[in-house]
């Protein structure tokens, strides 16, 4: 039977399923149970990327659960579906700790979904823990950054590319949103640093679900063809992915001549279409499926298992839900409740095993060390990797290499207490202007 | 890994001195392929270097498996050649291997530096094949190589060449590593080096060109690169603009594709089916479903998978089609604003139902083998699955005009959205000509799922990304003409790839949509307003 007939019969069951769980007392531990928001898009555009993350959580708490819960008592997950609509994932996040009572949320994709229920989750002082890779010049003392900053995935990657490919030409090319902006323009401010013309860059931005990639691959075609080594970076979300590198694979641009490195695409985004065409093209995360820990072996077997597939991919998003789960659960655990401002003290400078065979640690400024991972696309779909950091980075909040942001420190433990310390002002409150 | 291309490079010269003077003192292949087990990417290096200073053609074949992923290695620390289907050979004598089986295989991966070192190595060695397919691109990989220590082979190679097109590349590929070597020319040499680059007239050579314009030496050569530049330059002007009203045709045949469905159930029934991008979604489903069938049954069929789906998905949505006018539209006749209402949740409930059946992520919809690649006309680059796309659209227009002008359905169609009342008395059965119509319509939008599923993303959000357009398409053609409908989505894309390389993408699609809004603002039925009474029924 195909995959598709099977998800037919599973739809119709896990309906009837839905139904006798609500039904069903929790049996295996004794107290209350503690309560864990799960707010992400189950439909609209960003269901393709964030469903798999609602159930990689769900995945998460069964685990705990059979562990025996947090602090004896069991959890209990609260899904809420934020349909890819802004503003009503502030007013779930707002239904989610005032009405639901719970006290932590996992969610979010995109950056605009974050800086949407920021002030939520501030003036109700709960805690988020934000999963994916962003543009990082933020910090706040409610949300807890799991995915890469800039200096976790951009900045590496295009180091990657300059002393290790050789790279002279740059194409900084993605979607036209804040993502894609911030990220391009730190990386423009740091090629420009390093000692590349201005000439020598080329920045590209596209709409949301661009498809037709034709004038922009033979634009980078023609910029490439100086005859000196050119790459693109790529911020390009999702969607668009797929018609882009279709589109190079039918140009024929090689991943031998004009690599193309992305910082959006996954194991999950791969998982749509042929890989053959797109061989040797790189991308820079901090997880790959591929890599072979046993750490990862066993998470992979779990989630195979539990999503009842073997085709199912991990990604690395998924991996920083489980850094972050893992580390609310020892704060919780040491603070001994899971009011938020014990957690919020109790939980820096936490350590979790990662998947990768290293160690996260969460720091002060809420963001955590990672390793930084460059992987070259194969043809199952999977990454090969190609280059990896010796040490492990510690997320900046601040960019060093924006100098508006370069003076600002983020630290949410006495006596600095600040998102946004001003180092030159000697003040908490922003940049100098 | 910096200092190990050096000595990468210097092993091969070493090789080629060695392969002229001494050729016995190189490793042999037999003893270099065991040493690729279990290695480290340079180690990788190092072999693939060992292997071309053997200067022997037999390890080309190894070189192309590394190269294409095709090289395995077992447990045990065999190497073996294995290209997917067919025996699995030894990968020093070539010969089928009996005892290994394809799950004891374990590839051996390389990273991009790797396979540039073998490209360039498999076009050394191959200079010579006797395929003239071979030493053209053992030619074009020197060329974008342009090493002077290839000179000398080179100069062998084209000295022996017949064939008049690979030898000119083989001429431009020496002139490309004279001007490279730095060395001092003659007048002469530097003449014909530079009229042997400028003749390729592609951006590459423009970019030799201009960088020898600084090593000119005399007003002479200064004047033959100048005239090259020049020469380039018009040329490549003439192929930008040809270039860019391709890439219009193509991006408005989809346009075209995806609007011309909307032209019959809003262009001539007059509904707001907001529901319409998901019948081009639908469509998409269709060919994946076929293409999945195809796989798990009849692998050598896929090749035809379109060629099925292509009915099936029109008759899917047709009948999806059809159920939707049946059951909610023909309720709210004469009530646009609630129909708009009604289809929009009617496209929100498809495709949440689409996510739940199918998963939220992409399907993987393949190319069949007959649209994939490109081919060169008259120095364009045009990729086959758009011009096969373009030809589609041209066929799915003249077929619906057909239908439309030359069939009693058509004539019935016509008469209906005329004059309702009148056709009624004359006999036609109007709630199903209304069916019938609604379902042709949406059955067109299905066709264009099946086209786009060759270039998009087949998921549930395939249809929302083209129902704006659509909509544009069709009102600024003008409502209720199919040629309208044509000339709308070909403007429209012609316009949008003229605008893109100076405005940017973004920047593009905003310019046309107030230029369409100025456009509705002066001529608000459109560029072919339908005229008569038609138009207020």
């Amino acid at each position: 039977m195909t995959d598709w007939t099977k998800r037919i019969g599973s739809a119709v069951l896990a309906g009837a399923m839905g139904a006798s769980l609500f039904a069903a007392p929790a049996l295996a531990q004794e107290g209350e149970p503690i309560k864990v928001g799960i707010l992400h898009s189950l439909s609209g555009t960003m269901a393709i990327s964030e469903t798999t993350l609602k159930d990689a959580m769900l995945m998460l708490i069964e685990q705990q659960n059979e562990a025996g819960g947090v602090l004896g008592r069991p959890l209990e997950p609260v899904v809420v579906d934020i349909a890819s609509d802004w503003p009503l994932a502030a007013e779930l996040a707002r239904r989610l700790i005032e009405v639901d009572d719970v006290d932590v949320v996992f969610g979010c994709w995109t950056s605009v979904c974050r800086k949407s229920v920021l002030p939520v989750f501030e003036e109700l002082n709960s805690l988020l823990f934000y999963p994916v890779q962003y543009e990082g010049e933020e910090s706040q003392r409610n949300v807890f950054y799991t995915g890469a900053s800039p200096n976790q995935q951009a900045i590496p990657a295009v180091d990657y590319l300059m002393n290790e490919e050789g790279v002279e030409r740059w194409v900084l090319a993605g979607t036209d949103y804040v993502y894609p902006q911030t990220t391009n323009k730190i990386l423009e401010q740091y090629l420009l640093d390093s000692g590349v013309a201005s000439d020598d860059i080329m920045i590209n931005y596209t709409p949301f679900g661009h498809s037709d990639w034709q004038t922009i691959v033979s634009d980078i075609v023609a910029f490439g063809s100086e005859g000196r080594k050119t790459a693109v970076v790529s911020t390009i979300n999702g969607d668009a992915n797929v018609p882009f590198y279709r589109e190079l694979a039918n140009q024929g641009v090689d991943a031998a001549d004009i690599p193309v490195v992305a910082f959006s695409v996954g194991e999950e985004e791969l998982s749509g279409f042929d890989t053959t065409p797109l061989v040797g093209h790189l991308a820079a995360w901090n997880y790959f499926m591929s890599v072979e820990t046993p750490e990862n072996e066993e998470f992979i077997a779990a989630w195979h298992d539990f999503i009842g597939s073997e085709d199912r991919v991990t990604n690395d998003p998924m991996e920083a839900h489980y850094i972050g789960f893992n580390m609310w659960v020892e704060a919780v655990e040491a603070a001994g409740t899971t009011d938020a401002d014990a957690v919020i003290d109790s939980i820096v400078g936490i350590e979790v095993p990662n998947l990768t065979g290293g160690v996260a640690e969460m720091l002060p400024n809420h963001h955590i060390t990672k390793p930084v991972l460059i992987g070259e696309i194969q043809d199952d779909g999977q990454f090969f990797v190609v280059w990896e950091t010796e040490d492990l980075v510690p997320g900046d909040a601040w960019s060093d290499y924006l100098p508006e942001s370069a003076v600002l420190e983020a630290d949410w433990t006495d006596p600095m207490n600040c998102g946004n310390y001003n180092t030159e002002t000697m003040t908490c409150g922003g940049s100098a202007q | 890994m910096p200092f190990a291309r050096p000595f990468a490079i210097l092993l091969f010269l070493l090789a080629l001195l060695g392969a002229a003077a001494a050729p016995a003192r190189a490793q042999s292949p037999a003893e270099i392929v065991p040493t690729m087990f279990d290695a480290s990417l340079r180690e990788l290096e190092d072999a693939v270097a060992a292997l071309v200073a053997t200067g022997d053609p037999a390890v080309v074949p190894v070189l192309r498996a590394l190269g294409d992923g095709n090289l395995y290695e077992t447990d045990a620390g065999g190497i073996y050649i294995f290209s997917g289907s067919g025996p699995i050979l030894d990968a020093v004598t070539g010969e089928p291997v009996e005892g290994v089986v394809e799950g004891d295989l374990s590839r051996i991966r390389i990273n991009n530096s790797l396979r540039r070192d073998v490209a360039a190595a498999i076009g050394n060695l191959t200079l010579m094949s006797e395929n003239d397919r071979t030493r053209m691109s053992a030619a074009r990989e020197m060329f974008s190589t342009a090493d002077p220590d290839n000179i000398p082979l080179l100069e062998e190679a084209i000295a022996a060449e017949e064939n008049a097109g690979v030898r000119a590349v083989m001429e431009q590929a020496r002139a490309a590593a004279l001007l490279a070597s730095g060395e001092t020319l003659t007048e002469e040499q530097f003449s014909q080096a530079i009229a042997a680059i400028a003749s390729r007239s592609d951006r590459e050579s423009l970019a030799i060109l201009t960088r020898n314009l600084a090593n000119a030496t005399t007003d002479t050569q200064r004047t033959a690169i100048n005239a090259g530049i020049e020469r380039i330059n018009q040329a490549l002007a003439i192929r930008d603009v040809a270039q860019n009203v391709w890439y219009g045709i193509s991006l408005g045949s989809v346009l075209l594709l995806a609007a011309i469905g909307l032209a019959i159930t809003f262009g001539v029934m007059g509904v707001i089916n907001m529901a319409h991008g998901e019948m081009v979604m639908i469509g998409a489903y269709v060919t994946f479903m076929v293409q999945e069938v195809i796989r798990t049954s009849f692998p050598g069929a896929f090749d035809y998978s379109l060629a099925i789906a292509i009915p099936l998905a029109f008759l899917v949505t047709g009948l999806v089609g059809v159920a939707i006018e049946r059951g909610i539209i023909r309720w709210l006749y004469g009530r646009p604003l609630e129909t708009l209402l009604a289809t929009w949740g009617l496209s929100l409930i498809i495709q949440q139902g689409v996510r739940t059946i199918f998963g939220p992520t992409n399907r993987d919809v393949g190319n069949p083998s007959f649209m994939s690649g490109t081919f060169e006309f008259m120095g364009l680059m045009i990729t086959w699955n758009r011009l096969w796309i373009v030809i589609f659209a041209a066929v799915v227009f003249a077929l619906l005009l057909l239908v439309l002008n030359r069939t009693s359905l058509g004539l019935q169609m016509r008469a209906v959205t005329q004059n309702r009342r009148m056709a009624s008395a004359m006999g036609i059965r109007t709630p199903w000509v209304d069916a019938m119509t609604f379902g042709l319509g949406s059955g067109v939008a299905g066709l264009a799922g099946v086209a786009l599923s060759q270039i998009d993303n087949v998921s549930p959000n395939l249809g929302q990304n083209y129902i704006i357009d659509s909509f544009m398409v069709v009102v600024f053609g003008g409502v209720g003409n199919l040629w309208g409908t044509l000339v709308g989505a070909l403007t429209l894309g012609v316009a949008n790839k003229f605008l893109e390389p100076f405005a940017g993408a973004v920047l593009a699609k905003i310019v046309i949509l107030v230029l369409i809004i100025l456009f509705i603002q002066r001529r608000p039925r459109g560029l072919f307003a339908l005229k008569g009474r038609a138009v207020d029924a």
